[in-house]
């Protein structure tokens, strides 16, 4: 009974599946030498970040995609795609073409009704405006594309790009090196509490190309950051690529909170269509008793390759992981993170939680370092999953090392499945299927929705809602 | 209040109700009684509308209107409530919520309004009272870690609120210690008046000196095989059921 039911529920349509007709500006398809001369020049980049993008080319040529995760799929064919399109740049919100305006007000982003958070809007390949930036500066915070910020803030790009995360770490990092065409940098000065919010909105509308944007983030000593990340994505039958670099690099005692709502389409009932999603996200809590905190929401793309990191070198400096995964119909995520412990007395936490329905593969992947030096460090993680049918599946694959005798770890994990009985329950008591679900998945995924920020709160209710 | 013709009903093709007849009216309390596996179960879900169960042929009257294709819910919004004898556990789901949940959606049947968490939480403190529970029983989990007794007192605190007018009790005594039994038995007693009737399964007769029946039904390899009044159960106290069987077929 239930698993047909279910499936109705779980099958709502994509709400952001529309695709926006635009005069673009897009590149020929291919990835070479010569395209990245190309992109680089469009942007009128200085010569070391062109020598920085050749660099990470060759690298890429030299290193093999990842076999190791729980995903099968097509590779994608890195010749056949168009490295760079997007709307002829326009500077400020207000004088934007009323196609995009349209397309703003549809995400429900719209500057104008958004008061509390400042929005970076990147559509394809590059950033259509960022709002706010006045009264940010007034604080000192630089909220800008990351474009931007290699022309005017050279001296924190150099400082700070590839330090996190450096472009020969892994292929997807390589590649996403020698090709990013734009997304979000962030700056926020010592001892400041960033007044607003900061968001980035990353759309993909065109068929060919995909997303290549990498976003920095820079909280100085004492400072204090609330950044969020939405993503959607036009819906058509062949797949596009999302290969994405987030760096965080927290000093002494600065906080920063990343929370996403990842919502890319997923491809329909029958596994067409989809976006690939190889995103690296990685934290670098360098100070004493620096703090980054990653939530994360993930609802849409066929293929997900996902684990935001945090490396805590700084003393007493804390990580922490909260994750709800949803995947259905034939979604696969193989998702979670890394701690890496340097520093004595880091600490982390981790809460993971996956639902999978219909044919989908859902895995949790993660790995607690404790290194040498770490002494008295502690971890506590509890992975949980929910299985909505018989098709699904659900993996843990938690990786532990401790070379310490002082620290200390706890792994918790459990699986359960909505049974007959559980769902006749309910309904006995008056209470219908969809109402039914929704309280049990609220309730398994409470830990996780406590911890998200206001502003995404309606949104993941929304997306995990089905009545 | 219920009528049942004929009833026959299948689980997998398997027959396991084999022509049941049965008239409640409204403030009577009718015993069901019999050995294992006789159906006793059966009868009690499949009025509650399980979904493994087909009625294959028969019907069940509802206030005089046919039920047989109602779904479970829309049994339980018209006023039928089950005491199930093994109350399922349901992790991450939040008790209070659940109970207003299920409350405020049969408000939402009767085109009633909805109300709030804060009146809701007055109405909820009284009935836990009733039922000899303690607030801080609502944080808990739907019946996650719960013993047998609180189950069972989870399960009368609910028929409690959700107020219904037929309410099937099946097994209600099983997992009870004897002032439990006593206790609960005292909330049903006060719950049920002339507009509410009952059906109370059971396999002991104990049970039936706290709870009063008006007749007491045996069944039997899926028919019931005789209705007599409360006397019936101390025949069966005394001489078991294979006697009744041996005498009745």
């Amino acid at each position: 009974m239930s698993n047909n039911l279910l499936k109705n529920f779980i099958n709502k349509p994509y709400k952001y599946g529309f695709n926006t007709n635009i005069k673009t500006e897009k590149i020929k398809k291919g990835l070479n030498t010569e395209i990245i001369y190309l992109i680089s020049e469009k942007k009128k980049e200085s010569k070391s970040i062109l020598k920085f993008r050749l660099k990470a080319f060759n690298c890429w040529l030299r290193i093999n995609e990842p076999k190791w995760a729980y995903l099968t799929y097509k590779k994608p064919n890195y010749q056949n795609i168009s490295y760079y399109s997007g709307p002829n740049k326009q500077k400020i919100f207000s004088n934007i073409e009323p196609e995009l305006v349209n397309v703003l007000s549809k995400l429900d982003i719209s500057p104008n009704e958004k008061k509390n958070l400042a929005i970076d809007f990147i559509f394809d390949s590059i950033s259509i405006g960022t709002s706010f930036q006045n009264t940010l500066a007034k604080s000192g915070v630089i909220f800008c594309s990351i474009s931007e910020a290699i022309k005017y803030y050279p001296f924190l790009i150099k400082t700070y790009l590839g330090v996190v995360i450096p472009s020969g770490d892994n292929f997807f990092t390589a590649l996403n090196s020698s090709i990013f065409t734009d997304g979000s940098f962030c700056y926020i000065p010592k001892d400041i509490k960033c007044p607003l919010e900061l968001a980035t909105y990353f759309r993909i509308n065109d068929k060919e190309s995909g997303q290549f944007e990498r976003t920095l983030i820079i909280s100085e000593d004492n400072s204090k950051i609330n950044y969020l990340e939405g993503c959607t994505a036009a819906k058509y039958d062949k797949n596009q690529l999302h290969a994405a670099i987030v760096e965080l690099i927290a000093l002494n005692n600065a906080f920063i909170k990343y929370s996403t709502v990842q919502n890319w389409y997923a491809g329909d009932i029958l596994g067409n269509g989809g976006i690939y999603n190889f995103v690296t996200k990685r934290g670098l809590c360098s100070g004493i008793q620096s703090k980054i905190s990653w939530n994360q929401i993930e609802t849409g793309s066929k293929i997900t390759w996902k684990y935001p990191s945090c490396i805590l070198s700084g003393k007493a400096s804390k990580g922490e992981f909260y994750s709800v995964a949803l995947t259905k119909n034939n979604q696969q995520a193989d998702t979670g993170t890394k701690m890496i412990h340097i520093g004595e007395e880091t600490c982390s936490h981790i809460i993971s939680k996956g639902i999978s329905n219909d044919n989908s593969k859902n895995s949790y992947r993660g790995l607690v370092k404790i290194g040498l030096k770490a002494l008295k460090a502690r971890n506590y993680s509890q992975c949980d999953s929910l299985l909505l049918n018989n098709n699904s599946s659900s993996n843990t694959f938690p990786y532990i090392q401790v070379q310490n005798a002082s620290s200390h770890v706890e792994h918790e994990a459990s699986t359960s499945k909505i049974n007959e009985e559980q769902i006749f329950y309910f309904l006995q008591r008056g209470i219908s299927l969809d109402y039914a679900i929704n309280l049990i998945i609220n309730g398994f995924c409470r830990d996780v929705f406590s911890q998200l920020p206001l502003e995404f709160v309606l949104e993941a209710n929304q997306l995990l809602n089905f009545t | 209040m219920l009528e049942i013709k004929n009833l026959e009903v299948s689980i997998n093709k398997i027959e396991v109700l084999k022509g049941i007849n049965l008239k409640i009216n409204s403030g009577e309390i009718h015993a069901i009684m019999g050995p294992n596996g006789s159906g006793k179960s059966t009868l009690a879900k499949v009025l509650a509308g399980h979904p493994s169960y087909s009625i294959t042929s028969g019907e069940i009257l509802f206030e005089g209107k046919n039920i047989n294709k109602l779904s479970p819910e829309q049994k339980a919004h018209k006023g039928i409530f089950l005491v199930f004898q093994y109350p399922v556990e349901i992790p991450g789901v939040n008790n209070e919520e659940f109970l207003r949940t299920a409350f405020n959606l049969k408000k939402k049947f009767n085109k009633q309004q909805e109300t709030n968490p804060i009146t809701f939480f007055d109405i909820l403190k009284k009935k836990l009272k009733a039922a000899d529970l303690t607030i801080d029983f609502l944080n808990r989990n739907v019946n996650e870690g719960f013993s047998g007794g609180e189950k069972k007192k989870n399960e009368i605190l609910q028929m409690n609120l959700l107020d219904p007018k037929l309410s099937i009790l099946d097994e209600v005594d099983s997992g009870l210690d004897i002032d439990a039994l006593v206790n609960l038995s005292k909330t049903i007693n006060n719950f049920i008046n002339k507009n509410k009737s009952l059906i109370v399964i059971t396999h002991y007769p104990k049970l039936l000196d706290y709870i009063k029946p008006d007749f007491i039904h045996i069944l039997y390899n899926g028919k019931i095989i005789i209705t007599d009044n409360i006397l019936l159960a101390k025949k069966i106290e005394k001489n078991g059921y294979e006697w009744l069987i041996n005498k009745t077929l």
